[in-house]
C-alpha cells in the first residue's frame, strides 16, 4: 500500500497572532511553526500502517522553502521520502489543486489529510482533493484499518460515530482518535539523522487559478472584564445569567 | 439566479441549525434582490422552512438516502444548484455539511468559504467574514468564482423571521455507483443526551473535579439547564471521559449561547475551542487562572461546593420560572 500523508506547516498554538502590511499578512516574525496537529495523528497511524503491514509512507507539503523543518521532522518521525510543491499556498483549492497533481503523479491507495489545519480552519483540502481524483472520502476520522483493497474507518459525527466501509483509492480528513495523543513519537536522534539522508524533492506547481482570496484581517475586540461573583451568592449569577446574559 | 441552502433534517424533521442557514439565506437573497430555495432529504413536509424566508423546498425523497451519505448528497445539491440557476449556496458548519462541503465545492467549481460569521460584507465582489486562526482573528475573504459556496458557523447569525409560502416539490438527483462508495456499516449515537453540537448550553469539566467519580454533580447540573456534557483535554486523554466530550482545538468546537467551565484552568487551546460560545462562566478555586480573562461571569470557589449549591438554586429558579 502506498500512503501519502499531507502536511500542513502551521503556526503553533501559543503564537500570538499579528498582522502587517495593512493587517493583509500573517506575522510570522517569532512564531514556532509545527505539525499540523491533525495531520500529526494521520501521519503517526501511517507509521503504524508501515511498520506493521509494510507499507511505504511519504509526506507532501505545499509551500516554500521556509516549510522544509516541517518536511524534516515528519522524515524523522519516520516518513520514506518528503516532496515539497513549490508554490505559496493560497487557498483549500490551490492546494488540492497542487496535491492532486502529487497524487495522480505517485499512484498512491490512501491519502491521509487532517480534518483542518489550525491555521486557516478552511477543512476544505482532504474533500476537495478526493473529489478531484475521483477516490472515496472519510471525513472526521476517528479510526481506520485497512485489509487489501477494503478500508473500515470511524467516523465522528454531531453526537456520535458511525462505521463506515470504503474501497481503496481513499482519503481521509483524520484527527485525534486515528491514534492517541500518548502514541505520537518525539523523534530520537537517530531518526533525525536518517532523516538528513531521506529524499526531500521539490516538485514544481502545477498551474492553478485560486477560488478565493482573503482580503484583509481583523482581530477581534478586546474582552470586557470578568464580573466576579461570590461562591456564597450565586443567586446574584442566576440573575445576571437570566436578566443579563440573557443566557437561562 | 436564486440562493440554495441545505437545510438539515434527522427523522423527517428540520434541526435547527437548518433555520438558522434559511435564516441566513434569506439574508444573502435579500442583499441580491432573489429568492430561497432549499434542498433536503427525506422531510416529511417543509416544517416552518416558510416563517424563515424560504419559498420552495426540493425534497429528495430516496430510501437510499435515509442515512447521511456524503457523496451522493453532494451530488444531489449541487444539480439542485444547478437546476435553480443558484449563484450562492449556504450549509451548516455541522459535520455532515463540513463533509460535503467540499465536494459541493468541486462539483460546482464554486469557490467555498467556511466558518462565515456575518452576511457578505458585499456582494460585488463576493465578500465574507470568516473566522480564523481558531478564532483568534477573522479573515475578509473574497470568492471569485460564479457561483459560491458558504458554509456558516453555528450560532453566528442566529433565527430570523421573514414569513413567506413555501411550496415543496420532490428532486430527483440522477445517482451513480460512485455516489454509494462509502457505505455506514453502524451508527453509534446517544439518542436521550443532548448533543455538544446541538446544544444550547454546554457544561464542561477539567482536571479541578480529581477524578471521573466526581461527574456525577456535572450531569447533574447538566441536566437541570438541558445541557451537553464536556471536558478538556487532559481529563479524555487521562480516560476519566470519552473522547467525544473532549473540546477545544483538537477536540469538538463549542459554540453555544452558554459554556460553563468547572475547574479547566484555560489553556490556550481549550479557550481556542470554546471561544465561539456567546457567554461563558468560570468556577475555578484558583484566581489566578487564565480562564478568568476569557470569562463573562467568573465565581473563585471550591467546584465540591458551588457546583451543588448552583444546582439546589438553579432548580428553585426553574420551578419558579416553569
Amino acid at each position: 500500500m502506498k500512503i501519502l500523508v499531507c502536511i500542513s506547516h502551521v503556526p503553533d498554538t501559543t503564537s500570538k497572532i499579528n498582522f502587517t502590511d495593512n493587517n493583509t499578512q500573517f506575522d510570522t516574525n517569532g512564531v514556532q511553526f509545527v505539525i499540523n496537529p491533525n495531520d500529526e495523528f494521520g501521519l503517526t497511524r501511517a507509521m503504524w500502517f508501515k511498520e506493521k503491514q509494510g507499507a511505504s509512507v511519504d509526506v507532501v507539503t505545499v509551500g516554500g522553502a521556509e516549510v522544509e523543518p516541517t518536511l524534516r521532522k515528519a522524515l524523522a518521525i519516520g516518513a520514506d521520502t518528503a516532496i515539497r510543491v513549490d508554490t505559496p499556498a493560497t487557498d483549500g483549492y490551490q492546494v488540492s489543486k497542487q496535491l492532486t497533481a502529487v497524487i495522480k503523479d505517485g499512484g498512491y491507495d490512501l491519502v491521509i489529510a487532517g480534518r483542518e489545519s489550525i491555521d486557516y480552519n478552511g477543512g476544505m483540502v482532504p474533500g476537495m482533493v478526493a473529489a478531484m481524483t475521483g477516490a472515496s472520502f472519510v471525513n472526521t476520522c476517528i479510526s481506520l484499518d485497512v485489509d487489501g483493497t477494503n478500508a473500515t474507518a470511524v467516523r465522528e459525527i454531531d453526537g456520535g460515530k458511525e462505521t463506515v466501509t470504503a474501497s481503496l483509492p481513499l482519503v481521509i480528513g483524520g484527527q485525534k482518535g486515528l491514534v492517541e495523543e500518548s502514541d505520537l513519537r518525539i523523534p530520537n536522534m537517530r531518526g533525525i539523522m536518517m532523516a538528513r539522508k531521506k529524499p526531500l524533492k521539490v516538485v514544481p506547481a502545477t498551474d492553478a487559478s485560486t477560488e478565493t482570496n482573503s482580503v484583509s484581517f481583523e482581530k477581534p475586540e478586546p474582552k470586557g472584564q470578568v464580573t466576579l461573583v461570590d461562591a456564597g451568592d450565586l443567586d446574584k449569577l442566576i440573575d445576571l445569567l437570566h436578566n443579563e446574559a440573557k443566557a437561562i | 439566479m436564486s440562493v440554495l441552502v441545505y437545510t438539515e433534517s434527522e427523522n423527517g424533521g428540520f434541526k435547527k441549525t437548518a433555520y438558522e442557514v434559511a435564516s441566513y439565506a434569506k439574508g444573502v437573497a435579500d442583499m441580491m434582490g432573489t429568492t430561497v430555495t432549499a434542498i433536503s432529504f427525506n422531510a416529511n413536509d417543509a416544517g416552518e422552512l416558510g416563517t424563515y424566508g424560504v419559498n420552495k423546498l426540493h425534497n429528495v425523497a430516496n430510501s437510499k438516502l435515509e442515512k447521511f451519505n456524503a457523496a451522493a448528497y453532494a451530488s444531489a445539491i449541487a444539480q439542485a444548484a444547478k437546476a435553480e440557476g443558484a449563484t450562492v449556496v449556504v450549509i451548516s458548519s455541522s459535520a455532515d455539511s463540513k463533509y460535503l462541503g467540499s465536494l459541493v465545492s468541486v462539483q460546482l467549481e464554486a469557490g467555498y468559504v467556511s466558518n462565515v460569521t456575518a452576511l457578505p460584507s458585499s456582494t460585488e465582489p463576493f465578500t465574507v467574514k470568516r473566522t480564523v486562526f481558531t478564532n483568534k482573528a477573522f479573515s475578509n475573504t473574497a470568492i471569485t468564482t460564479n457561483v459560491k459556496l458558504v458554509g456558516l458557523s453555528k450560532n453566528a447569525y442566529g433565527l430570523k423571521e421573514n414569513a413567506t409560502d413555501c411550496a415543496v416539490q420532490e428532486f430527483t438527483p440522477s445517482l451513480n455507483d460512485a455516489d454509494f462508495n462509502v457505505t455506514v456499516q453502524s451508527v453509534d449515537k446517544a439518542t436521550d443526551k443532548v448533543t455538544i453540537a446541538d446544544a444550547e448550553i454546554v457544561v464542561s469539566a477539567g482536571r479541578g473535579l480529581k477524578g471521573p467519580e466526581n461527574w456525577g454533580m456535572v450531569e447533574e447540573l447538566a441536566d437541570v439547564l438541558g445541557a451537553a456534557t464536556a471536558c478538556s483535554k487532559p481529563v479524555s486523554d487521562l480516560g476519566w471521559r470519552p473522547h467525544s466530550e473532549h473540546v477545544g482545538q483538537t477536540g469538538k468546537p463549542v459554540a453555544s449561547n452558554l459554556y460553563i467551565a468547572i475547574g479547566i484552568s484555560g489553556a490556550i487551546q481549550h479557550l481556542a475551542g470554546i471561544n465561539s460560545s456567546k457567554v461563558k462562566v468560570v468556577i475555578n478555586t484558583d484566581p489566578e487562572a487564565p480562564f478568568f480573562k476569557a470569562a463573562d461571569y467568573g465565581v473563585v470557589g471550591d467546584a465540591f461546593e458551588v457546583v451543588p449549591a448552583l444546582i439546589e438554586k438553579l432548580k428553585a429558579f426553574k420551578a419558579a420560572n416553569a
